[in-house]
């Protein structure tokens, strides 16, 4: 039988590896992928500090997973045994102790990243047409992140472990009909306990780290699919006769990987400066509260949950029923009118206005608890909707008028507020500068529509602003 | 870019300052004078430790040889702090059963693996020196960080007994004028009314070794991560700059 | 672009250095994880050394101490049994115990494998395949041997040590039992599990 071999070039360039590359490259494609991503793929000269996050958070991932990998050695997902485990890791373990520390201070950087990274999206218009995708994949890591935390908070079974999960499982308990069955289905108890505890495990050790390297994956690809944007975020244009590649555009390997390498060790030695000498960062990344073992019998005086969901947190708190009557109602009202008298379609018009009137009928009918509940839901859901809400002919806030840069500059404001007054007890004053933050948060969204189409924004250069 | 940045900022500061001061109140905590490099000090705070607090405290993450990270021999471990049969492996368990030490003290006494991780310094530092004389309480004692606190005070013979002195409240003897809603209370303060064994400096330094070596207990390996973590900065500090310079060296090709 | 020889020469000699300092960097950063997986203080802690005390063990009889999950035995030989090891010289495949010198400590490499005669300190593990061989201490005539002289047999594939723990020849065991590091610390009392006793 004759064995068909495939008609390739043999590889070149790399040295004594030519031939096993070759031998590989004709069964597997691995050179191709390589040059593909990395080696041909062309991006924007042009990009500045915001670019590193992405590369930064992709680093802290593996950071998590070897880390992780080495915790699940010594670590035991039993009630009885969970919080001397992890005491046990950190005085008796070889080195154990840098491992956790590690841990815990990368799922912090995590979303520190994470969220910088989010934030380039917004300055830039990186989820505008063509990378739709790219966002909403981005969007799904990002809510699969937050499910990793909670689950992963939960193993250390402190009285913030215990009381922050019953909080939050409760949660689900105040969706009408199903809520108190799915409660007790999710916890596979009545209250949180030990069998809460082992599944949440295996979702944090296994199931959630699946999905997020299978997301990071797709995120990539689609990335690369249509090329990356930059910060003036114009389209790099055609190629360049003289190199064949796409003008003002470098190859990712080396540049970039050049540029990351020096990003990364920047990085780390943040990182390592918390690890070693602020690995409780005040209270914010280990909080003391935890270091108490669980007791199902006793609630601490304030429970926060970590930093990193304390905005969301905010807006289900602001929630009360001063909110929904002079807040959410006529939100919805005015909202409802605006699209209505703007968008000449019937369609739209005919299913606002019924949307509108369920919402209303549902804002009198069910208690504020539920709409803190769906507010939250939607505070994080609605940047799916970002590029389909961002009508401004420019994609980069480098050349958007005024009314984009003072939104967002209101929007950065009121999610730095929203996060702080989260880590706060409950008072008056802070329940109505809560409610002010959540009205700016959302109104940035549910306006811009508007004032992204009437801004006057300034002509996009034809090449990009390189020194 | 910057403007944005700076606007955000200053409507930060404006609001969280007023918001900051609204905290509830909380005890005043003293400073503690701890110096987590002085083994001596460690040391006796160990001996305090075992002697007073293992009666009904357990500390069971800790190892009895985990004492020879603050310069105690294996002989000197046995021959001090080993009292009730136990092996130098073995962890600080305490007989007394957590059932029954609930039905006796009102609630158990907690494990003090990682109290002081969970409490500060100061706060272990003002509690331990905040017991006084209150007949109203099961135990006699009451303290003012921690009131109500179902603990006696087992340092009693050292310290002496203290107790609570309330200077009148301000206010509530003007007659005449529109008494206030509530008079503010005048802080009260304690006073040794009945001393004991060792003068108040000396206690305070039995203390002060004492919070030494639960912070120590709390975190043993917190020396070795702050010395590791210098040489560890360092290099990675050489690192950026290769890597600057590696970055620097191929981007000249770009214009 | 720079493709001349000295721009060459100076990138190769920065991606070399960067390359060194950051393959050193993961390195030092893998050593701590794969220690992390050598044994932990508890680990270290449950296989101390135990002590035993030596008049627990009338002559003539044997005991059993757990050390490290395993089974030790201290068999308090008499006289008799002293002479009949003796005559088990030549039915025993490894007399001086030279085939695996880290079985058989110093103090152990001697005519009755122990530090003194009267007490044998052996694993009580077959050096065959793991079991734990069950005592024939009485002389007389046995099945698997006419002229037994005392010791032990392994019910799993029948291999045969003597009182001194010898295994005896053409047996599927290769190696006598094993003499643990152990010391006196008294006339009446050993320590199982360390040579040395640490000065205080």
């Amino acid at each position: 039988m004759a064995v068909i071999e495939v008609d390739k070039k043999p590889v070149t360039g790399a040295g004594p590896f030519n031939g096993v590359l070759t031998w590989i490259d004709r069964r597997f494609p691995l050179v191709s992928m390589w040059r593909e991503h990395a080696a041909d793929y062309w991006a924007p000269k042009n990009f500045n500090f915001w670019y590193y996050f992405g590369s930064l958070a992709l680093l802290v991932l593996v950071i998590q997973i070897v880390t992780g990998i080495f915790l699940t050695m010594n670590y035991k997902p039993d009630a009885k045994e969970a919080f001397a485990s992890v005491e046990y890791i950190m005085r008796e373990v070889n080195w154990g102790w840098w491992i956790r520390y590690m841990h815990s201070t990368g799922a912090s950087f995590f979303f520190i990243c994470v969220y910088l990274h989010m934030f380039r999206g917004l300055l830039y218009g990186s989820y505008r047409r063509p990378r739709e995708l790219v966002w909403m994949v981005g969007m799904l890591i990002f809510l699969s992140l937050m499910a990793e935390a909670f689950f992963g908070y939960l193993l250390p079974w402190g009285q913030m472990s215990y009381w922050g999960a019953q909080v939050i499982v409760n949660l689900f308990d105040a969706i009408p009909v199903i809520g108190p069955k799915l409660a007790i289905w999710i916890r596979g108890d009545y209250v949180v306990s030990d069998a809460t505890l082992n599944r949440f495990f295996a979702f944090h050790v296994i199931a959630v780290p699946l999905v997020l390297l299978g997301l990071v994956v797709a995120h990539l690809l689609a990335l690369h699919e249509v090329g990356s944007n930059n910060p003036d975020g114009i389209d790099i244009k055609g190629r360049d006769p003289k190199t064949g590649h796409p003008i003002d555009s470098v190859a990712f390997h080396p540049y970039y990987t050049v540029k990351d390498s020096f990003g990364a060790s920047v990085f780390l030695v943040i990182f390592f400066v918390v690890v070693f000498f602020l690995p409780e960062m005040g209270g914010y990344f280990l909080e003391s509260n935890n270091f108490i073992p669980a007791d199902p019998l006793k609630t601490p005086p304030h429970i926060a949950p970590v930093w990193y969901f304390t905005p969301f947190y905010s807006i289900l708190r602001a929630t009360t029923d001063n909110f929904v009557y002079f807040g959410l109602i006529p939100g919805v009202v005015l909202l409802a009118l605006a699209i209505i008298v703007t968008v000449p379609r019937t369609a739209v018009r005919v299913s606002v206005a019924v949307l509108a009137a369920l919402l209303l009928a549902g804002f009198l009918g069910f208690e504020a608890k539920v709409w803190g509940v769906v507010l939250m839901g939607v505070s994080v859901l609605i940047y799916f909707f970002l590029p389909w809400l961002d009508r401004s002919p420019v994609r980069s806030i480098r050349y958007k008028g005024p009314f984009y840069k003072i939104a967002l500059a209101l929007f950065v404001v009121a999610f730095f507020m929203l996060g702080y007054l989260g880590t706060q007890p409950v008072s008056t004053g802070r329940t109505v500068l809560a409610q002010v933050c959540t009205a700016v948060y959302f109104l940035f969204f549910a306006v811009m529509p508007w004032y992204s189409r009437f801004d006057k924004t300034q002509p996009e250069p034809e090449r990009v602003t390189w020194k | 870019m910057k403007k944005i940045l700076a606007l955000a900022a200053l409507a930060c500061a404006c609001v969280a300052h007023p918001l900051a001061l609204a905290q509830e109140e909380e005890p005043r905590l003293e400073a503690a004078p701890i110096d987590p490099r002085d083994l001596t000090s460690l040391q006796a705070g160990a001996r305090t430790f075992v002697n007073y607090c293992l009666n009904c405290h357990s500390a069971s993450l800790m190892r009895y040889s985990k004492l020879e990270d603050i310069g105690l021999t294996e002989p000197e471990i046995k021959d001090n702090l080993l009292f009730t049969g136990e092996k130098i492996g073995d962890v600080m368990n305490v007989a007394m059963p957590r059932k029954e030490a609930k039905e006796w003290f009102g609630a158990a006494p907690p494990d003090l693996s990682v109290i002081g991780r969970s409490r500060s310094a100061d706060w272990l530092y003002t509690y331990l020196r905040g017991f006084y004389r209150d007949p109203s309480r099961p135990t006699g004692w009451n303290n003012v960080v921690y009131p109500n606190v179902a603990m006696p005070h087992v340092l009693w013979q050292l310290q002496g007994q203290q107790v609570l002195e309330r200077a009148p409240a301000k206010g509530a003897e003007e007659k005449g004028e529109a008494r206030k809603e509530e008079a503010e209370p005048a802080p009260a303060k304690l006073k040794l009314a009945v001393p004991g064994r060792l003068t108040p400096v000396e206690y305070d330094v039995i203390v002060r070794d004492l919070v030494n070596y639960l912070v120590w207990m709390s975190e043993p390996e917190a020396r070795v991560r702050k010395r590791v973590g210098v040489v560890v900065v360092f290099f990675l500090g050489i690192l950026v700059v290769l890597t600057y310079a590696l970055y620097k060296e191929f981007w000249k090709d770009v214009h | 672009m720079s493709d001349s020889p000295e721009t060459n020469r100076g990138r190769r000699k920065i991606i070399a250095l960067t390359a060194a300092a950051g393959g050193a960097a993961a390195v030092t950063g893998a050593i701590p994880l794969v220690a992390s997986m050598l044994p932990s203080e508890k680990a270290k802690a449950l296989g101390a050394p135990v002590e035993f005390d030596l008049s627990e063990v009338p002559p003539g009889t044997k005991a059993t101490v757990e050390w490290r999950g395993q089974p030790v035995w201290v068999l308090h030989r008499t006289k008799e049994m002293l002479d009949d090891i003796k005559k088990d010289d030549d039915k025993v495949a490894d007399p001086k115990s030279e085939r695996n010198k880290d079985l058989t400590p110093q103090y152990a490499r001697n005519e009755f494998r122990s530090i003194k005669p009267e007490y044998l300190v052996v694993v009580g593990i077959c050096t065959h395949l793991g079991c734990s061989p069950q005592d024939r201490l009485q002389s007389g005539s046995e099945p698997f041997d006419p002229s037994w002289a005392g010791g032990f047999y392994c019910p799993c594939h029948g291999s045969l040590f003597d009182l001194a723990g010898r295994v005896y020849k053409n047996k599927p065991a290769p190696f006598n039992l094993r003499v643990p590091p152990y010391t006196y610390l008294s006339d009446n009392k050993i320590l199982i599990g360390e040579d040395k006793v640490k000065k205080g």
